[in-house]
């Protein structure tokens, strides 16, 4: 028994994946909310690949606005859920959606011209490995062993 | 339902991290933020924004084409006249390409309240093209031979001047003297003699004129204007701008047109006051590379350039002017250099000072150009106190030996290597201290001057400007003193490359400083 509580577990790592992917999304969702100059245009005018038009079409001034308010609530969202750990297989559904949006903005294709990347890619970049982690956590739920879904969720648990 | 005080630490545990990514989130983006706007309040500069200017109202204002060109047919595009070549070349490019935006940017322009009344080309082709691609069924535009005939046709109340640079004056003039308004592309004129005479002529005519520097209209320039008037940069010392081109185009080695021939074109009226030679295309779609048509580095581009500076510091004609350069990179058979190195002096010129009395003025321009290499040098005014770049942005990094900025610099708030403003204009708000990536996407040039969401072209706004004073008497940012100062400074230039002498202006008489035994008309004119 107390071997076993000291052991480090599958559950272990993925929860402190999930914390670290909510951190990351929450750091850059506060950044973006207390910067009233931040703009999401740069980063969708610059696009590439075969989304591009659609990523244009969202720096439209009428628009523009939204999509940064959304960006960052999302952002915001996916942090608050994976940390604070409940609705994560909301905030890992979410995270994915805007991994993927992100990726697409900007795609790894050998035949594009990497734009601000720090390292380099060939397909697969951080991106695509984040968004694949989101996918570990929804299918793997840790809320219930660390999180708010410990406390809120033990009822059930007992109950079952 | 109970729980251990394992579960309430697992439970809550998250709670601290989020408090704590919160507040390093919010301190470290609201101290930033504080920094910028400390450094913006004290830099109070002020952005600028279009200008707006009263609508061309009444009968649409009849303008004439002279010389329909590159430039030519460009200037009637942005007036709102495409020719039908043109848009079915360019619906083309759109369906291969949809990245291809110059059509979509036609059709968005506002339409100006013009008409197309007439043409004079020396080129039949180009002529009639100007003929058939503007007319309509029930308004024919008129050609005409000469210009002559055109200013005292009567059906114009305004003519474009886009013809080889030795017709400029004497087009300009005629049209001046008849009460016919005038924009005409640089350099003004070809000769110090004729600046003299147009901007008398100018003075005198109830018309206007208008000299095409475009540029003048760049909103960047406008709040560079502002950025050097607050004393932004201290006592500027030297300006660096370029010409860096490497391609045919650039080095005016135009397409011949395959229907060219002496049928097609009247050579005597191409050749005007220009020595008499044989009939040569080359000379008629390449003439800028000959000092008989054109005014080559000195004329063509270093009149943008010092344009471009003297809009935004206002600093006048240089006391002296030394130049030099060759024909190093076409040897083609051109008689005007492909390299040229000028530097002007304004020794009583002054940006304002932070330093002590004495150091607060004296200022040299240098002009550096090549026609054999495209690597952009940018342009740099280099101050005591701060370094801007002048571009369609713009972005100013303080000096590390800067007296105006030494607290700042010495609290490390600002730091020679980190712009402390930076303007551009299709971006919602100033940045100050911009971060690597958006500095990234402006020099990439992914951002665009947008004025109600539509991309609009600086000659559009020029000539809307020209139009608005026609109709309504709004002031003209490039008149005659502008254009005097350009041209004036053009020729001094082209005077010392040729003769490879210092060339000096005498400020209190207006004029060059003479050098015995020399004629600078005949100097500027003359074919080495």
């Amino acid at each position: 028994m107390i071997l076993n509580k000291l052991k480090w577990e599958l559950r272990d790592s993925v929860t402190l994946m999930r914390i670290f992917i909510g951190w990351h999304f929450l750091y850059e969702g506060i950044v973006k909310m207390y910067n009233p100059d931040w703009t999401s245009f740069g980063y969708l005018a610059s696009a590439q690949g075969p989304l591009k038009p659609l990523f244009l079409a969202l720096t439209n001034p009428s628009i523009i606005a939204w999509v940064d308010i959304l960006n960052m609530a999302a952002l915001i969202l996916v942090g608050l859920t994976l940390i604070l750990g409940f609705f994560e297989k909301l905030g890992a559904f979410v995270g994915i959606g805007l991994l993927a949006l992100y990726y697409l903005a900007h795609p790894s294709f050998p035949w594009l011209t990497q734009v601000n990347v720090e390292g380099s890619y060939w397909f697969i970049n951080k991106n695509l490995i984040e968004l694949v982690a989101c996918m570990v956590i929804y299918q793997y739920p840790t809320a219930n062993y660390f999180g708010l879904g410990r406390i809120f969720n033990k009822n059930k648990t007992e109950k079952l | 339902m109970k729980w251990t005080r394992r579960d309430v630490l697992k439970g809550l545990g998250g709670l601290p991290i989020v408090g704590g990514i919160w507040w390093a989130g919010a301190a470290n983006t609201l101290l930033y933020s504080k920094e910028k706007s400390e450094i913006l309040e004290q830099l109070n500069i002020e952005p600028s924004l279009p200008s707006a200017l009263p609508a061309i109202e009444g009968e649409p204002i009849r303008v004439g084409i002279v010389g329909f060109g590159i430039r030519g047919e460009q200037l009637c595009r942005a007036l709102g006249f495409a020719t039908k070549e043109w848009l079915q070349n360019m619906k083309t490019a759109a369906e291969e390409n949809p990245n291809h935006t110059a059509l979509k940017n036609f059709l968005e322009q506002d339409k100006l309240n013009v008409q197309l009344v007439a043409v004079c080309d020396a080129f039949d082709i180009r002529a009639e093209n100007v003929v058939n691609s503007f007319s309509t069924e029930d308004f024919k535009v008129d050609r005409f031979k000469t210009h002559q005939e055109m200013i005292r046709s009567g059906k114009v109340d305004a003519i474009i001047i886009a013809t080889p640079d030795h017709w400029h004056a004497p087009m300009a003039i005629d049209a001046l003297e008849n009460g016919v308004h005038v924009y005409v592309e640089k350099p003004m004129t070809h000769t110090v003699e004729e600046t003299y005479r147009l901007k008398e002529a100018a003075e005198k005519s109830g018309a206007l004129l208008m000299v095409g520097h475009q540029h003048r209209q760049t909103l960047s320039f406008k709040t560079a204007q502002d950025v050097v008037k607050k004393g932004t940069l201290g006592h500027v010392s030297v300006i660096q701008t370029n010409t860096n081109r490497n391609d045919d185009n650039g080095a005016w080695n135009y397409h011949i047109h395959e229907k060219a021939n002496e049928q097609t074109i009247d050579w005597d009226l191409f050749l005007g006051s220009a020595p008499k030679v044989p009939f040569n295309k080359n000379h008629f779609f390449r003439w800028r590379k000959w000092w008989s048509y054109g005014s080559g580095l000195s004329g063509d581009l270093l009149s943008h350039d010092y344009d471009r500076l003297n809009c935004v510091l206002n600093m006048g004609i240089p006391k002296s002017i030394t130049a030099s350069g060759g024909i190093y990179t076409h040897i083609d058979g051109r008689n005007v250099p492909d390299v040229l190195q000028v530097n002007m002096e304004f020794p009583d010129f002054s940006t304002g000072a932070s330093q002590i009395k004495g150091k607060e003025k004296g200022m040299t321009f240098i002009y550096s150009a090549t026609l054999g290499n495209g690597f952009n040098r940018p342009t740099i005014l280099m101050g005591h106190d701060a370094t801007m770049e002048l571009g369609n942005k713009l972005t100013v990094w303080p000096e590390g030996q800067s007296t105006k900025y030494a607290a700042m610099i010495q609290a490390q708030k600002m730091k020679p290597s980190v712009p402390i403003f930076q303007y551009n204009p299709s971006a919602n708000i100033p940045d100050a201290i911009s971060s690597a990536t958006s500095q990234y996407f402006a020099d990439k040039g992914l951002m665009w001057t947008y004025i109600n969401g539509a991309r609009v072209d600086s000659t559009f706004l020029h000539l809307r400007e020209w139009l608005s004073g026609i109709r309504n008497g709004t002031k003209l940012s490039c008149g005659i003193k502008e254009g005097f100062e350009e041209a004036i400074a053009s020729h001094m230039t082209g005077i010392s490359y040729k003769l490879g002498r210092k060339i000096e202006w005498d400020e209190e008489n207006q004029i060059l400083k003479p050098i015995e035994g020399i004629d600078f008309n005949e100097v500027l004119l003359s074919n080495p």
